[in-house]
């Protein structure tokens, strides 16, 4: 049930064509991100409301200061500023494949596909690291006048302020919203990237099956464009409140 | 195997529509049950819709029982409900599980799913002229991810610790912690769980209706020549494509707080004398949340109400629709309105008193637009030829009751009344008014209005006009004493007010609400008969517009099969109120201008 024939000459508002000039399925697409932003606002808006209602914060710049085969780094946001670049590059492959499919040259979509889903699983498996170093590494906390270890969850914090213990500086637990924002947010984010990847394979069989060719356009690769352009920008604003505030 | 064959061999023999254009082999699974058909979807929704409110009311039957005869027992409530009517009297625990059910069931199930879900999909592409919803597809699994969470809902009535119990608002920490009460164990989790499957039916549905409405009106059906009932169920689709998700995020947040040992919406809790590990959360913070939602929510199920009835009155008066612009104009105002008043549910959080005062005006600019939609409909009324069709008492029934409610909601959008009459019977009649009655009697009127098209039959009048009389003077029987008892100060959610000297006075009252509560409800088994019996029995319809309407959708053959329109789609030329204009009763959309034609 796609748009009736267009009618020339009539104006676009006055029915028997798209407004917009765009099918159906792109106005959807538009709502659905729409909503789909109201949901990231409404985490966003909460964490922030929380966190500025504690006297203490984690400082970013020591909770993520690690990178991957480095041994105990001290490279403050490297790690997380190259999984930030991995993604933005799966945006800029993705706008190539649209590209590629405006020109309907198959073998280019299939080929920038490719990349955007291998950055994509990239991006993923950062995030997977990332979370593993936090949820397994140890760190000193003060705990009820004892030294304890302390991995990071959704219910532990030790990155909370530092006290002087036996003549040396040590946390004491921080605030727990740190670790259950981070892990929901990101989580919720990952999980997004996670679908995003599984259309983008699709899209990219169905390319490679040229149901798209016989179609005569990829508007598909679009739809899907949309939606990984949209994942990619709720992680600037992860990044920028998790990472850089 | 074999029954499925025989009933499409019934079907085929018995098919009304065996001979329009469109038709696909189709077989009693594909045609009735996963049926991509927008008409079948729209009936699909409707009767889960009737079923859920069968429930829903029966329930509000039951804790009525407990509010007016306190002090009595009844074996038979042990035979029907067990343990949760021991001796004869319902549990507390399980009187709030009703209640909370109750509210969950009318408000989201009942009213957003039963009333938008049927209504949007069975009018917007009849009224637009569009041979289906954009993608029937997705409007399929919108009744399936509906039907799911209705299960998961319904089977939450069954677990051994019973279902959510409270309220329909579902503040933490009560709904936070398992140990808070028997129903904030798996029945909390199952609420949480149906409801997210809600929030996907509801955005796939409202993604289609808004994209058919802008996309695929027929030619010359430009915006503004829309009937008011699509204008009112696009704005509709859209407060639930933006309001839906922040619940999404507030119901994922608390099945962490629930599940997974986080603390957003817990700080500071003792437990049976023992401290939780809980810190940091804020339960303030899941009412924002909440009624980011909820307030929207009410919008979600008054306005399709609102552009049926404005419909509906104008059909039926014979005259066009009064001031169309200003209609469309103040659904938009509502529309944008009802995102910014949400904290006038939480006057008495704490919230800072200052910003209270930004709320509390946001929320009494509401009445301007309702103001001018009930100038309008009462001006279409004035001096117009009215036909006192079933559907026309019901339109006319819900502008009295969004009066009459509306004009609670300006006492209760007063911060500093709100103070006194917050949580008190006094919210609960100003609310069961103006959303739930006035919307069920929007409902009501689309039904008895459009029945004809949806089943080629009529409703049995004579049934509706008993149901219509009992169920507006019951109505106003049963809320119209609950606001002395708010003004009084009488508390809502409580089990029992026997214990209390000064609702003491009230007991004879409860009692009568309880009475004439289970006379409506009975009422509403006569329509629900009235419904069934005459989708199979019911008088014929043999015109294809027995209501001498404007609109597209009489304009399609009296049953119509998949596809709507036999051949080319008509064109639109007018507006869809051209009544009684140059001596001619009506004019329908597909009428071209006629030279001479006067301007209204």
């Amino acid at each position: 049930m796609s748009t009736a024939a267009v009618q020339q000459g009539t104006k676009w508002w006055s029915g028997g064509r798209s407004p917009f000039n765009a099918s159906y399925g792109k106005v959807m697409m538009w709502y659905f991100l729409m909503s789909d932003a109201f949901t990231f606002g409404a985490f966003l808006i909460s964490y922030g409301t929380i966190r500025f209602s504690q006297n203490h914060w984690v400082d970013p710049n020591h909770v993520f200061n690690s990178f991957p085969f480095a041994g105990h780094t001290n490279l403050p946001l490297a790690f997380v500023s190259l999984m930030t670049f991995i993604l933005i590059a799966s945006s800029v492959t993705m706008v190539l494949a649209v590209h590629e499919g405006h020109k309907m040259n198959k073998a280019g979509v299939e080929k920038y596909m490719l990349w955007t889903i291998l950055g994509g699983l990239c991006f993923l498996g950062c995030q997977a690291w990332e979370w593993t170093h936090l949820l397994t590494g140890q760190h000193e906390v003060l705990v009820n006048g004892q030294l304890e270890y302390w991995n990071t969850t959704v219910a532990h914090n030790p990155f909370g302020p530092e006290v002087m213990f036996n003549g040396k500086e040590v946390a004491t637990p921080g605030p727990i919203a740190f670790g259950s924002y981070f892990f929901e947010i990101t989580g919720f984010h990952g999980f997004h990237v996670f679908s995003g990847i599984i259309i983008n394979i699709i899209m990219y069989l169905k390319t490679k099956m040229s149901h798209f060719e016989q179609r005569g356009h990829y508007e598909m690769i679009e739809k899907a464009g949309l939606y990984w352009h949209f994942v990619d920008l709720v992680w600037v604003f992860v990044f920028l409140c998790f990472y850089l505030i | 195997m074999s029954n499925v064959l025989e009933l499409q061999e019934s079907d085929v023999h018995h098919g009304h529509e065996a001979h329009h254009e469109h038709h696909h082999h189709e077989t009693f699974i594909t045609k009735y049950v996963f049926s991509q058909d927008h008409k079948m979807i729209a009936k699909q929704f409707l009767i889960t819709g009737m079923i859920w409110a069968i429930i829903g009311g029966l329930f509000s039957v039951l804790f009525r029982l407990q509010l007016g005869y306190p002090e009595s027992t009844f074996p038979w409530l042990e035979d029907l409900l067990g343990h949760w009517a021991k001796g004869g009297k319902i549990l507390p625990e399980f009187y709030y599980a009703l209640v909370t059910m109750h509210g969950t069931i009318l408000v989201f199930f009942v009213l957003t799913a039963g009333l938008s879900g049927t209504f949007a999909n069975f009018l917007i592409p009849l009224q637009i002229g569009a041979r289906d919803m954009a993608s029937p597809l997705l409007n399929m699994l919108s009744y399936w991810f509906f039907f799911l969470a209705s299960i998961i809902m319904f089977s939450s009535l069954f677990v051994q610790t019973g279902p959510a119990s409270g309220g329909w608002t579902i503040y933490p920490p009560l709904s936070a912690l398992g140990d808070a009460s028997s129903g904030s164990k798996i029945g909390m989790d199952l609420w949480l769980t149906s409801m997210a499957m809600f929030i996907v039916s509801s955005l796939l549905g409202g993604l289609n209706y808004i994209s058919t409405i802008l996309n695929l009106r027929t030619k010359g059906m430009s915006m503004t020549r829309m009937p008011l009932t699509i204008w009112a169920l696009f704005f509709t689709a859209v407060l639930g494509v933006l309001s839906f998700p922040v619940l999404l995020s507030g119901a994922i947040l608390l099945l962490f707080d629930r599940n997974l040992g986080t603390s957003f919406f817990l700080s500071d809790i003792y437990v049976n004398g023992k401290i939780l590990p809980n810190e940091g959360g804020s339960a303030i913070l899941f009412q924002h949340l909440f009624w980011f939602l909820g307030h929207p929510e009410v919008y979600i199920i008054l306005l399709p109400a609102m552009g049926m009835s404005s419909e509906i009155i104008s059909v039926n008066s014979r005259k066009p629709i009064f001031g169309y612009m200003a209609m469309v104009g103040s659904l938009f105002a509502i529309a944008i309105l009802a995102f910014l008043v949400w904290a006038h549910h939480m006057f008495v959080t704490g919230l800072n008193p200052f910003l209270g005062s930004f709320f509390v005006l946001l929320t009494l600019l509401i009445a301007v637009p309702s103001a001018i939609k009930v100038f309008n409909w009462l001006t279409t009324l004035w001096r117009a030829n009215i036909r006192f069709t079933p559907g026309m008492l019901f339109a006319i029934g819900f502008v009295s009751l969004f009066i009459s409610g509306g004009l609670t909601g300006i006492f209760l959008g007063n911060s500093a009344l709100d103070i006194h009459l917050h949580d008190t019977y006094f919210v609960v009649a100003h609310f069961h008014i103006v959303m739930g009655v006035a919307s069920f009697f929007g409902m009501f009127a689309g039904v008895y209005h459009w029945f004809p098209k949806m089943y080629g039959r009529y409703l049995n009048n004579t049934l509706a006009y008993i149901h219509f009389w009992i169920t507006i003077i019951g109505a106003y029987l049963i809320f119209w004493p609950m606001h002395y008892e708010g003004l009084a100060g009488m508390p809502r959610r409580y089990y029992d007010f026997s214990g209390w000297e000064s609702f003491k006075m009230f007991g004879g009252l409860n009692e009568f609400i309880s009475v004439v509560a289970m006379i409506v409800f009975a009422a509403q088994l006569l329509f629900v008969l009235n419904f069934f019996h005459s989708i199979f029995k019911g008088r014929k319809v043999t015109t294809a517009n027995p209501w001498g309407a404007n609109t597209l959708e009489w304009t399609t053959p009296i049953r119509p099969g998949h596809g709507n329109w036999v051949g080319e789609i008509p064109e639109v030329y007018r507006g869809a109120y051209d009544y009684g204009k140059d001596g001619r009763e009506f004019i329908p959309q597909t009428e071209p201008v006629g030279e001479n034609e006067s301007h209204h």
